[in-house]
C-alpha cells in the first residue's frame, strides 16, 4: 500500500499548493473544447496513477482479508482498529519527532550553504555546489548501506574508533541513537536538494535591489535579512512541504538499516514500514490501505497548514 | 547476491515422525529418457499417466526457486524432456519468493506453475486453497521415498501439496582452531554448552561463543528440541502456548547465555556474520544440516578450521530438531497443472535431478540418498576430511516428533524480532518475549479468522 501511498500524498501536496495560488479570473469566453485535448494526457495519468489507486485504498479499506472466511465488508472498523493501534501510534510519534528536529536542522544547513555560495565571497563556490549536492546523486539504497558500514560497532567506523579510544563512544545503531542515526543519513542526502532549490530561488532575485542596497548604505548581513530571506520565502515553504512529505513517508532508511539491527527498528517503525509489513508479510491489505490513507489525510492537513501559514506571512 | 539468503532455509513444518525409515523404494526409476521419469509401480496409474502423457506432449513451464541448483536441474529436465521448456526464475530468497508469489495470488495472474516454498509457510497457501492437490496424479506412491519428517511436511489438510526438497536435522558446527588455542572441549549437553562459553568469554571477550540477537527459526527449532510444541493447528481451530514446559525449558536454558551477556550480537546472514564465522569471532553454530554447503560457497576463509559433532542435548534426552527445508508446490493458477505436476514429480523424486542437487551441498530428504554408504561415507575437506553427512544423519533419525508451525509462521517470524527480539536486545528474560510474541499471534490468527486458545 505504501506504494499507492507515495503518489497520493505528493500530489495532493500539489494540489494543495495550486489551490492556494491567487485564482486567475479571465473573462467568460465562448467555450472551445480544443482546449480540453491539451489536458487530456495529463488527466489520463491522473486519473490511473493518482485517482484510481486512491478509490481503491477506499474501498479496500472498508473491507476485511482473512485466511479463513476471505474478504468481507467491515465498514469503518478498519479505522476505529487503526486509531486504537499502539503500534500506528509509536510509528506516528517516532516520524513526528523526526520531523519536528530534522526538518529544521536539515534545512537551516541548506539555507546557510546557498546563502554561502550566492554570497560571492566563497573561494570555488561551483565546487562547493556541486560537493555539497552530489550526495542526492547516490541511489538511496546506496547511501544507506554505505552508512550502516560506517555505524557499524562490531566491524564499521564506530567500532574502529569504539576500540582507538578504548570504550563504547560511538553506538549509533543503539535503540538511543538510531533516530539521530537515521537523521544524519537523511540530512546528507537532502541537504544538496534544499541548497539547489534556495541557491535557484536567490538567483532570481533581481540585481537592481542589491544596487540600491548597496546606495542605501546597507551591509551584507541587512542584505541577507532584507532582501535575500524574503526573496525565499516562499521557496522555503515549499521545501518544508517536500520534507514533511518526505518525514512521514520514511521508509528506505530505517527498512535497510533493519536488517543490520532487526530488534532495534519495528516492523512498524515508521508508518509506512508498518503498512509494507501489513501488507507484505501480514497479508492485510484491507488494514494497510487504511493505514495508507490516513497517512495521506495527515500529511495533506500538516502540508495544508504549513502552505497557509507561509503564504499569509508572505501577504503580510 | 551470494548464497546467503537463498540458503535461509528457516524450520521446517514437520507434522510426523522424524525417524528415518530405511524403506525400499517402490520402484526403481530409469532417470531421463523418453519412459516417464521415475514413477512409483502400480496405484492410481490413470493420474501419473497423465503426466507421462503431459511430459510427452510438451509445452511450457514457469518455476520459481532460490535453490542454488535450480539452473543445473531445469538444463538436466530440458535434455530429457525436450518438447517442455521451463522458465527459471531466481526469487533470491525465501522471503521475497514469499512476497512475490502473495502478490501473484492476491493478484489473480502472473503466478508461476511451480515454485518452492518453506515447509514452515507451505500452511498459508494451502488454507486459502491457492494449491493444487497432487493426491489425483499418484503422488501417494511415492510417500515410500522420503523421510517420515518431510513427507507428513507437505501433507496435511486432507492433500498432498508438494514433494519434498531437502531438510535440515540440525547438529553442532564448531571452529577447531579457536577451540584448540582457547583449550575448549565439545560440549555433549547444553549444560557444558553454557560452561564452555563462560570460558572462552573469560579467555578472550572479545570472541563469542555463539551469536544470536533473536532469530525465530533457531528459537522454535530449540524449543522443538526441548520438547515444546507451542503451536497446535487443526485446519481453523490454533492453539499457541509458548510457555509450556519445553518453550520454558528451552527460554531458562538460553537466559543463562543472553542475560549472562554470552551471545555475541551479530545478525544472522549478515554481512559481519559470514566475516565472523570466517575469522574465528564467532566459535559455533547449531543450525540445519544444509549449512555445510553454505560455509563452503560463503565463508571460503573458515575453509578446514570448521567441525560438526551433534547437536547438545538437554540432559539426557537424545531428542533433537529440524531447521529449514523446503518444497515445491504446483500454484492453481496454472494452466497446465499436469505437466506442472510432471515437472514437480521429476524435479524431487528422479535420481538424476537429486543427483544434481546433491553435488551442489544440498542436503536431501529422499530416504534412498540419506541411507546410502557413498552418501554418509563421503568426506569434506572444509571440514578437515570429516564426514560431514553421517553426523547429521544420525541426527535426523533422533528429530523430536509431533512438531507443528503455526498456520501463518512466516508473519509471526516477521514479528519475533519486536517482541522476543526486545529480550534479547535488552538483555533480559526471553519468556517475557514469548510472552508478547503469543499474544500479538493470538491477536493476528483472531483477526484471520482462527479459533485461537492461548495456552
Amino acid at each position: 500500500m505504501s506504494v499507492t501511498g507515495r503518489p497520493e500524498t505528493k500530489v495532493s501536496a500539489a494540489v494543495v499548493l495550486t489551490d492556494a495560488s491567487p485564482a486567475t479570473s479571465l473573462p467568460r469566453r465562448r467555450r472551445s473544447l480544443a482546449g480540453l485535448w491539451f489536458v487530456v494526457p495529463f488527466l489520463a495519468v491522473f486519473l490511473f496513477v493518482l485517482v484510481v489507486p486512491v478509490l481503491y485504498s477506499l474501498y479496500l479499506s472498508v473491507f476485511q482479508d482473512k485466511l479463513i472466511g476471505g474478504r468481507s465488508f467491515v465498514g469503518l472498523a478498519n479505522y476505529s482498529q487503526l486509531f486504537s493501534d499502539p503500534k500506528f501510534w509509536d510509528g506516528l510519534g517516532r516520524v513526528a519527532l523526526f520531523l519536528a528536529v530534522q526538518v529544521p536542522v536539515m534545512l537551516g544547513l541548506a539555507l546557510v550553504a546557498a546563502l554561502a555560495i550566492d554570497s560571492g565571497r566563497l573561494h570555488g563556490a561551483p565546487f562547493f555546489r556541486m560537493s555539497v549536492f552530489l550526495p542526492y546523486a547516490v541511489p538511496g539504497v546506496v547511501a544507506v548501506l554505505m552508512w550502516g558500514f560506517m555505524y557499524g560497532d562490531q566491524f564499521g567506523l564506530a567500532g574502529n574508533i569504539n576500540k582507538l579510544v578504548g570504550h563504547e563512544l560511538l553506538t549509533p545503531l543503539s535503540p538511543q541513537w538510531i533516530l539521530v542515526a537515521i537523521g544524519n543519513i537523511v540530512t546528507w542526502e537532502f541537504v544538496g536538494y534544499n541548497m539547489l532549490i534556495f541557491y535557484s530561488a536567490l538567483r532570481s532575485v533581481p540585481s537592481d535591489l542589491y544596487e540600491a542596497a548597496a546606495i542605501d548604505g546597507a551591509g551584507a548581513w541587512r542584505v541577507v535579512f532584507s532582501i535575500k530571506l524574503p526573496a525565499l520565502r516562499q521557496a522555503i515553504v515549499i521545501a518544508t512541504i517536500f520534507s514533511i512529505i518526505g518525514s512521514f513517508q520514511l521508509f528506505n532508511e530505517p527498512n535497510i538499516l533493519r536488517t543490520l539491527i532487526p530488534s532495534v527498528i519495528a516492523t512498524y517503525f515508521t508508518p509506512n514500514m508498518y503498512a509494507y509489513n501489513l501488507s507484505f508479510a501480514g497479508q492485510q491489505y484491507a488494514y494497510a490501505a487504511t493505514l495508507a490513507i490516513v497517512m495521506g489525510v495527515v500529511t495533506a492537513v500538516i502540508a495544508y497548514v504549513v502552505q497557509l501559514r507561509g503564504s499569509r506571512e508572505a501577504n503580510r | 547476491m551470494s548464497l546467503h539468503p537463498r540458503r535461509r532455509l528457516r524450520g521446517a513444518a514437520v507434522l510426523a515422525a522424524g525417524v528415518v525409515v530405511g524403506l525400499a523404494l517402490a520402484a526403481c526409476s530409469s532417470s531421463g529418457g523418453s519412459s516417464g521419469g521415475s514413477t512409483s509401480a502400480g496405484g492410481a496409474a490413470g493420474g501419473s499417466a497423465a503426466l507421462d502423457a503431459a511430459l510427452s506432449k510438451g509445452g511450457e513451464l514457469t518455476y520459481w526457486t532460490w535453490t542454488p541448483s535450480a539452473k543445473a536441474q531445469v538444463a538436466a529436465f530440458e535434455q530429457a524432456y525436450p518438447n517442455v521448456k521451463v522458465n527459471l526464475v531466481d526469487t533470491g530468497g525465501a522471503g521475497d519468493n514469499n512476497t512475490k508469489l502473495q502478490n501473484a495470488i492476491k493478484a489473480g495472474s502472473g503466478a508461476p506453475d511451480v515454485v518452492q516454498v518453506e515447509y514452515q509457510s507451505l500452511l498459508q497457501f494451502v488454507l486459502p486453497k491457492d494449491l493444487v492437490d497432487l493426491t489425483k496424479y499418484g503422488f501417494g506412491d511415492l510417500k515410500s521415498k522420503y523421510s517420515a519428517s518431510t513427507w507428513g511436511a507437505v501433507t496435511g489438510a486432507n492433500g498432498i501439496w508438494g514433494l519434498p526438497q531437502d531438510s535440515g536435522p540440525m547438529a553442532l558446527f564448531y571452529n577447531k582452531t579457536v577451540f584448540d588455542k582457547y583449550g575448549l572441549t565439545v560440549p555433549k549437553t547444553w549444560d557444558d554448552y553454557i560452561a564452555e562459553a563462560k570460558k572462552l568469554h573469560a579467555a578472550d571477550p572479545t570472541k563469542f561463543f555463539v551469536n544470536d540477537t533473536g532469530d525465530a527459526g533457531m528459537t522454535t527449532s530449540l524449543i522443538w528440541q526441548a520438547g515444546g510444541r507451542p503451536f497446535k493447528s487443526d485446519g481453523e481451530k490454533v492453539s499457541i502456548n509458548l510457555q509450556d514446559p519445553g518453550s520454558k525449558k528451552f527460554a531458562d536454558m538460553w537466559n543463562q547465555l543472553n542475560e549472562g551477556g554470552l551471545l555475541g550480537n551479530i545478525p544472522g546472514w549478515s554481512d559481519q556474520w559470514f566475516k565472523a564465522l570466517g575469522d574465528g569471532t564467532i566459535a559455533t553454530l547449531v543450525t540445519g544440516g544444509w549449512m555445510p554447503g553454505v560455509f563452503e560457497a560463503s565463508v571460503p576463509a573458515g575453509k578446514g578450521q570448521w567441525r560438526v559433532a551433534p547437536m547438545p542435548t538437554f540432559g539426557s534426552d537424545t531428542a533433537t530438531a529440524e531447521n529449514g527445508g523446503s518444497t515445491e508446490v504446483v500454484v492453481k493458477q496454472s494452466k497446465n497443472p499436469e505437466l506442472a505436476a510432471a515437472f514437480l514429480r521429476w524435479l524431487n523424486s528422479d535420481p538424476a535431478s537429486v543427483k544434481v542437487f546433491l553435488a551442489s551441498g544440498g542436503f536431501p530428504a529422499t530416504t534412498a540418498d540419506l541411507e546410502s554408504a557413498d552418501f554418509q561415507g563421503k568426506t569434506d575437506d572444509y571440514f578437515g576430511g570429516q564426514q560431514v553427512n553421517k553426523v547429521i544423519v544420525d541426527s535426523s533419525k533422533n528429530v523430536g516428533t509431533g512438531w507443528q508451525y503455526l498456520p501463518w509462521q512466516s508473519y509471526a517470524n516477521s514479528i519475533f524480532s519486536d517482541t522476543v527480539g526486545k529480550a534479547f536486545l535488552n538483555k533480559s528474560d526471553i519468556n517475557e518475549g514469548l510472552k508478547a510474541w503469543q499474544d500479538q499471534n493470538v491477536t493476528y490468527g483472531k483477526a484471520q479468522g482462527f479459533t485461537v486458545t492461548a495456552g
